[in-house]
């Protein structure tokens, strides 16, 4: 059956989802980049991996439009003035949404709703901006259908703030996914704890590690798609993967990996990053033409390219030749050593790559601790995640995690699933979040074990529209289907709970 | 010096206010009827009765003393169900400096401590100096105690301690004597000289089944001496590992819903923080 017709006739797609993969099966039949051969090969031998982002791009993968600039000045194309109030705003918002295009034509960044929409409410009744706000979102759960639409909120309390948590706590929804930017010193404990209350009843919002990233992006940062960090009014034009363990397969002993393997496709990925970073901005007509660029909600100079990475647990203990993988890396000093060491090698290589139109980066990509597709199995695990199955106790989890976060400032993260006596105590959470950031953990992630929402490996399902999909319906959620594979492939949902104990 | 240590648990979110770390020491002078952790009432006396049931060989036998090694238990809890001494016989001795060692790791995730047992008062001098070295780390102590010794002539320690988590399991003395097989006595004196030092973190009684009079009795005058001061935590009585005399004792599995809701609602009448776990 060729590939077209089985799009057009499979009932589990609904019309969106087959219009999108039709244009996918265009964009990757069209030769357009000029890659070498060894590109081609390392791509057969699944060391490196496209993320089907096919062979002529024509927009960057993930745009973070400033919309500040809508709020402000409005839109010349869109015809939208500046809004007057909270109704306004939120419709401009949910108008130009459409039409922010990325790798899976829906906006990977929303925005941050508390910055954007609290000078409006001043004078509003808590009821009427909760009105407001609840058919914002329920417009942007129903048409926006895809779980790696991300948006914002914080660091500091807002009555916004505020009434989205209320607001996802009570609806339930997968999409928008949330991040809350955490900073001990500038988010109160109470809207902290809010937080933490939502995210284990609908697994968002997630916890940014704010000073982390202010320190390496300044303010000016967003949290999109998964967990990624990029610029506002930028973004990232392209994200492949090495595939770690397929990588380590190459190599003869640790020292041919390090001195030839690494090195070797290093290189090949960062030329093949070059090819399709070049393509977007000198031949496809987005950063000539689209309305983004020219009315200024982006910034070439705000642009990178994401170097992605999986499987790093596999690799060092296939290095280390440990077969045991609750022996290996996360359990084991020596495992965890190497994979510092692989780490500081990688972002060297990376960061004396000189990457074209990369000039807001010191002409660099950045290092994205990919999150794995359902196709992974379970040969790579997420970026440098610990095997799911073999966590160790939550604790000696999260040093573990402080000690690569540093190396991802595009994005990594971990996500721990807990028991439901922990939301009579968002307080003992809060204690293991700020410890978490302290020992440099970049993104902190949970939910309940018994949620309808959960988070697969950085973005949100949701248990019953995986039902739908297992019983052949339909599922409007684009995402849904990724979920399923990672359940059933990458065994995603079956995280350690972080159980309460009792005393006598 | 050194305690014997049944347990430590890394992250607890129900010992105190935060997440904590909760060290469970060996031994307690009450023989509680409904204790749900009967093993950590005596020391082990060396019958050896469990070794042969250990199914990881974590147990063995030198100079006819139960050897215990901990990286070999699967932690099934075999010894324990099959000993007839209520103890345990997987218990380490271990040093301040090795609890320090290991809360140095959790500083930055817990808020504090919690010491709890057994009764922790029984190693009373190893907690002051414990404590004295936990304070250096600028983490929150408390205590969890039957209120067994007089502790308003323990100085020391009461000043190294930030609260007090208090069982008042009866303020009948002679029920209390059937529960424990003590008086209550010293129980309700400390009752009275935490509230009088700001030192009682919180109160707890647990419900009984078929025992509403001693369970009224408890609450009305436990909640009364609280009025505002300090939490009061009613604690449904389960089975869940309670000895074979006490599930025959208290007859019924729990207590049922209408009894907790009168205790409840007699302990909000005085105590505004009162609630049932």
């Amino acid at each position: 059956m060729n590939d077209v017709y089985k799009i057009i006739s499979d009932t589990t797609m609904t019309y969106k989802q087959q219009l999108l993969s039709l244009a996918r099966l265009a964009e990757g039949s069209e030769i357009n980049l000029d890659l070498s051969d060894e590109y081609y090969n390392a791509k057969n031998d699944s060391v490196i991996c496209d993320l089907n982002e096919g062979n002529a791009p024509y927009r960057p993968r993930y745009i973070i439009p400033d919309y500040s600039v809508l709020m402000n000045k409005g839109c010349d194309f869109l015809q939208l003035d500046a809004p007057t109030d909270l109704w306004e705003a939120c419709n401009s918002l949910l108008i130009m949404y459409s039409h922010v295009p990325s790798i899976t034509s829906f906006p990977v960044y929303l925005g941050g709703f508390d910055d954007l929409l609290e000078p409006f409410v001043t004078d509003l009744s808590d009821a009427e901006i909760e009105k407001c706000l609840r058919l914002f979102l329920l417009n942007i759960d129903r048409t926006l259908t895809d779980s790696f639409v991300h948006a914002n909120i914080g660091p500091k309390d807002s009555r916004v703030g505020r009434i989205v948590l209320k607001l996802s706590e009570q609806m339930q929804l997968a999409i928008p996914n949330i991040t809350l930017k955490y900073d001990e010193e500038l988010t109160s404990d109470e809207f902290a704890n809010l937080a933490i209350t939502c995210m284990l009843k609908t697994a968002k919002p997630s916890f940014a590690n704010h000073k982390m990233f202010v320190s390496e992006w300044s303010e000016n940062y967003s949290i999109a798609s998964c967990y990624n960090g990029l610029k506002i009014g930028g973004g990232g034009y392209t994200l492949p993967r090495l595939r770690m363990y397929e990588l380590s397969q190459k190599a003869i002993d640790i020292n041919d990996f390090m001195n030839n393997v690494l090195p070797k496709y290093t290189k090949i990925m960062c030329e093949f990053m070059d090819a399709r970073v070049k393509f977007i901005v000198e031949e496809s007509a987005f950063f000539k033409s689209n309305f983004l660029v020219t009315e200024k909600f982006l910034d070439i100079n705000n642009f990178t390219g994401m170097f992605g990475m999986v499987g790093l647990n596999e690799c060092v203990n296939n290095l280390l030749n440990i077969k045991d993988h609750s022996l290996g890396y996360g359990n084991n000093e020596k495992a965890d050593e190497i994979g510092v060491e692989i780490m500081e090698k990688l972002s060297q290589l990376v960061a004396d790559h000189k990457a074209p139109y990369c000039s807001g980066f010191n002409d660099q990509y950045r290092l994205h601790a990919q999150v794995g597709i359902d196709s992974d199995g379970r040969e790579d695990s997420p970026g440098a995640r610990i095997r799911v199955g073999n966590e160790p106790e939550i604790f000696e989890h999260i040093v573990h995690s402080g000690k690569f976060h540093k190396y991802f400032p595009t994005g990594i993260g971990d996500i721990f699933k807990f028991e439901e006596t922990w939301l009579n105590t968002p307080n003992a959470l809060l204690d293991i979040i700020k410890g978490a950031f302290k020992m440099n953990m970049r993104y902190f992630s949970g939910y309940l074990d018994s949620n309808d929402v959960v988070r697969v490996t950085g973005y949100l399902v949701k248990k019953s529209e995986l039902y739908k999909l297992d019983s052949n319906k339909q599922s409007l959620n684009n995402v849904s289907i990724f979920g399923k594979g990672a359940r059933d492939t990458g065994c995603a949902l079956d995280r350690k709970v972080e159980k309460n104990v009792s005393t006598n | 010096m050194l305690a014997p240590i049944n347990k430590i648990i890394n992250f607890s979110n129900v010992d105190g206010p935060g997440n904590r770390c909760v060290i469970f020491f060996q031994s307690c002078p009450f023989k509680c009827l409904y204790c749900h952790n009967p093993e950590t009432i005596n020391y082990c006396n060396h019958c050896q009765k469990c070794v042969d049931k250990c199914m990881s060989s974590a147990l063995s036998v030198v100079d006819n003393k139960v050897v215990y090694d901990s990286n070999k238990c699967i932690n099934c809890d075999t010894c324990i169900s099959v000993c007839d001494n209520f103890a345990s016989p997987k218990i380490n001795y271990m040093s301040v400096n090795d609890i320090i060692v290991k809360l140095i790791k959790l500083k930055p995730f817990i808020k504090g401590i919690t010491v709890s047992g057994g009764e922790c008062t029984n190693h009373k001098q190893f907690l002051i100096e414990l404590f004295k070295e936990v304070k250096k780390l600028d983490l929150h102590i408390l205590m969890d105690s039957n209120g067994n010794i007089d502790l308003s002539i323990e100085e020391e320690l009461m000043d190294l301690v930030d609260g007090v988590m208090l069982d008042v399991k009866s303020v009948d003395d002679k029920f209390h004597y059937i529960l424990t097989s003590k008086s209550c006595d010293m129980v309700l004196n400390n009752l009275d000289y935490l509230l009088s030092v700001d030192k009682l973190y919180e109160a707890r009684t647990v419900l009984l089944p078929n025992f509403m009079v001693e369970n009224l009795k408890t609450v009305n005058y436990v909640s009364k001496k609280l009025l505002l001061k300090s939490q009061y935590k009613l604690i449904k009585y389960r089975k869940y590992g309670v000895s074979e005399k006490g599930v025959d004792f208290f007859k019924d599995d729990t207590i049922n819903d209408e009894d907790v809701k009168e205790c409840l609602e007699i302990a909000l009448k005085y105590c505004n923080n009162s609630f049932i776990v």
